[in-house]
């Protein structure tokens, strides 16, 4: 259990055509403790996934820096699992081969394949070990794809919209094997998602980004009790609570993306509804 | 005699050519600066109908057999570059990043995901090495020496019109048994095993 420290980090994307450059965030600072679940949410555009990948080190930030533990992160590594949001495995090995695929660099073929299949149990699919990818379901690849990244580990598990492209069934199913999962390997979890709800139902803190600038808004700390119920009234407060924020955020990503065109309040027609021909005689 | 010699020169020229083609293909498809400076090359020589490299082939090797092989493995290596160098560049970029994630370095990239990745644009390659080979050696051997190939043109010096058409039907035959008996079985097992046809 390590803790996740990102100190002042800044990302800037350099545009060739124009002098300029374009700033997703600066001064980002934020401390994941050991064992937490924090997510991550905000619209579109406002770096979240941009801000995991750092933490990933998949990206370079252009300043600051990320530590987990006492360790400064240079590139990407076995010590932060990943999920992204497709399951990314690979469709030329089985279940297990892609599990294992990400033990080999640490230990032999038995005791990689005896771990992975401990593994593959704690997500439900010790039935499908031999079946290939594409012969699974959206939800029982993302299960793989957890349990691969489970299986190195780590010291902190990224998730990346992990459920975004599932069904609403399956996420429900997904999100309670989460949870459990959390409880029983006490991993930390650094989580991305839009979906408000989802945020409040899984984590302990919900970290709410906006943008132009670029940064965090706000940090809500979810002190309700688990399993959480999305009718109670205190889920209900604090989803009303986020939305209130996030709304004003929305609108300026879809001003900047639509121009001046754009009014979420009135939205109107361009013709009248009574414009069938010969209406006026 | 004839048959059993084109056949051994197709095997050898077409094992090389996929060998040849395929360290080729991955250089460029890995190393960018290889790809900007052969990359063209390698177009300009696949427009080249590798029968026309013959004559300068017959000198250089001295009329020997190495021309014929010479030709048959330059009609299948470009074919084998360019598909799996094509293979390379459109191996999934969340792949190789799953991959990063995991620790693995550049090099194990290549071999662990990129390379099994553009195994089915490798089949591809093959099959065309195979097809242009082939034609090149029918055609190499009918001016050089050896094979079915000059079999064919001393039945036609002899007007023995029905051995040609013979040797016709055997190079057809030979090259439905390659496909149905070779590629079609292995094509079949690698797509349905990347998922990219549903097995039936």
């Amino acid at each position: 259990m390590e803790r996740v420290v990102i100190e002042e980090v800044e990302k800037t994307f350099p545009n060739k055509e124009k002098d300029g450059s374009f700033t997703v965030f600066k001064d980002i600072s934020l401390t994941v403790d050991p064992g937490e679940f924090v997510s991550l949410l905000g619209p579109s555009g406002c770096g979240k996934s941009t801000l995991l990948n750092i933490v990933a080190g998949l990206d370079q930030s252009t300043a600051g820096e990320v530590k987990v533990g006492d360790k400064k992160i240079k590139g990407p590594g076995s010590d932060r699992g990943v999920v992204f949001q497709e399951a990314a495995l690979m469709p030329w090995l089985n279940v297990l081969e892609n599990v294992t695929f990400a033990l080999r660099k640490k230990m032999k073929k038995e005791e990689a394949k005896k771990h992975a299949e401990k593994y593959l149990k704690l997500v439900h699919l010790s039935k499908f070990m031999h079946s290939y990818p594409h012969e699974l379901s959206g939800g029982m690849k993302q299960r793989v794809s957890i349990a691969r990244a489970l299986s190195m580990d780590p010291a902190v598990l990224l998730m990346d919209e992990p459920f975004g492209a599932l069904d609403e069934q399956t996420r429900m199913m997904l999100h309670r094997e989460v949870q459990f999962i959390w409880q029983e390997t006490q991993k930390t979890i650094l989580f991305v998602t839009h979906n408000i709800r989802e945020s409040i139902l899984l984590s302990d803190r919900i970290v709410l980004m906006g943008t132009r600038p670029g940064g965090i808004r706000k940090i809500f700390t979810v002190d309700l009790p688990r399993p959480r119920k999305p009718s109670s009234p205190e889920f209900i407060k604090l989803e009303e609570e986020i939305m209130s924020i996030l709304a004003g955020e929305i609108e300026k990503v879809m001003k900047e993306e639509m121009g001046d065109d754009f009014n979420s309040k009135k939205a109107s027609l361009l013709y009248g509804t009574d414009r069938n021909m010969g209406n006026h005689i | 005699m004839a048959l059993t010699e084109s056949l051994q020169r197709i095997v050898i020229g077409f094992s090389l050519a996929v060998i040849i083609g395929g360290i080729l293909g991955i250089l460029l498809g890995v190393s960018k600066i290889a790809d900007e400076t052969l990359g063209s090359l390698v177009i300009a020589l696949q427009s080249v109908p590798s029968i026309v490299w013959l004559p300068i082939a017959l000198i250089v090797f001295q009329g020997g057999a190495g021309a014929i092989y010479f030709v048959v493995i330059l009609g299948g290596t470009w074919a084998m570059t360019l598909n799996i160098r094509m293979g390379i560049k459109n191996v999934q970029p969340i792949l190789i990043r799953a991959a990063r994630t995991m620790g693995y370095n550049n090099t194990e990239l290549i071999w662990r995901v990129m390379l099994p990745a553009s195994i089915p644009s490798a089949l591809t390659g093959a099959r065309l090495a195979w097809a242009f080979g082939w034609r090149a050696l029918m055609a190499a051997e009918l001016i050089g020496r050896g094979g079915l190939g000059r079999t064919l043109m001393d039945a036609r010096d002899f007007f023995n019109m029905d051995l040609v058409v013979a040797i016709m039907i055997i190079i057809s035959i030979i090259g439905l048994i390659v496909e149905y008996f070779f590629f079609s079985k292995i094509e079949r097992k690698v797509l349905s095993r990347w998922g990219l046809a549903k097995a039936s």
